[in-house]
């Protein structure tokens, strides 16, 4: 871990992190919601990751299998909504869908 | 281990450079075909991290399999019959930049392996063995929780996915007369 520090992987994961963030605040199409959402997640995973490399330890990585089937169940589900939403409103804009009723 | 740390750095550059883009694409597949570049780079860099099992997993689940679906949907969307435009898929354009970057992290691969496979720049690099041991016993409780919650993903992705049903919730109903 001399050649790179340990310091330096979890700022290259905070970038990551914090592009996927504006991606989701900046974006109106639900369908690049759900891709920053995935950039988020998989940056926390790379910070796993490197934790446990740095370390040795292979819990980084069993976090890092925890967090890809969590990804997995909230991207299909995700889909299927975006499917009806799409189906019901005609569109994948989010203000469309921002109107509540009660 | 100058070499490891520039192979480190390129993938991480590739990583950020091909996610802004991803992000700020106003086409949803060009967008994917940069999503795809981030991930592999993201890959390169769990390998040179010593975690050679996670970087299969990303290229094989992240890249692989959660890219696909979002592909399948933008193929249902069928966004192309509403704003009629030229093919993406036949123009070389669209393809230049996601292939640049992806030729850049096969190089970088091919000269890690080339000069005999060794990575990792932690203290030991970790095999799957290990992961593989501590997933089954330390962390089996995690595997039965992980795999009931796929069950109920793959149930609810199913029920509202299908189209028989009129209505999946109150924000879908038609207001009352």
């Amino acid at each position: 871990m001399n050649v790179v520090p340990y310091e330096a992987v979890l700022v290259v994961a905070g970038v990551l992190f914090v592009l996927g963030l504006a991606g989701l605040l900046a974006r109106r199409n639900l369908l690049f919601v759900l891709v920053s959402l995935e950039i988020m997640v998989n940056a926390a995973g790379l910070a796993f990751v490197a934790a446990g490399s740095r370390w040795g330890q292979p819990d980084g990585q069993v976090v890092f299998l925890f967090i890809l089937a969590v990804a997995a169940a909230e991207v299909s589900v995700g889909l299927a909504l975006l499917l009806q939403i799409r189906r019901h409103f005609k569109t994948l804009d989010s203000n469309a869908a921002g109107t509540m009723k009660g | 281990m100058i070499f490891e740390a520039v192979i480190f750095w390129t993938a991480a550059a590739i990583a950020v450079l091909s996610t802004l883009l991803a992000i700020t694409r106003s086409n949803a597949v060009h967008a994917l075909l940069y999503l795809i570049v981030s991930f592999l780079a993201v890959a390169v860099m769990f390998f040179m991290l010593g975690a050679p099992l996670a970087a299969a997993l990303e290229v094989i689940i992240y890249a692989g399999a959660i890219v696909v679906l979002f592909v399948f949907v933008v193929m249902m969307f069928n966004l192309q019959a509403e704003r009629p435009r030229p093919n993406p898929w036949t123009s070389l354009r669209t393809w230049a930049g996601p292939t640049a970057l992806s030729a850049i992290l096969l190089a970088e691969i091919v000269s890690v392996l080339a000069r005999g496979g060794r990575h990792g720049l932690g203290p030991v690099p970790v095999p799957p063995r290990d992961v593989g041991l501590s997933l089954f016993s330390t962390y089996v409780l995690g595997v039965e929780l992980a795999a009931m919650l796929l069950l109920a993903a793959v149930v609810g992705a199913y029920h509202l996915g299908s189209r028989k049903t009129a209505s999946h919730h109150r924000l879908f109903e038609e207001p009352p007369q």
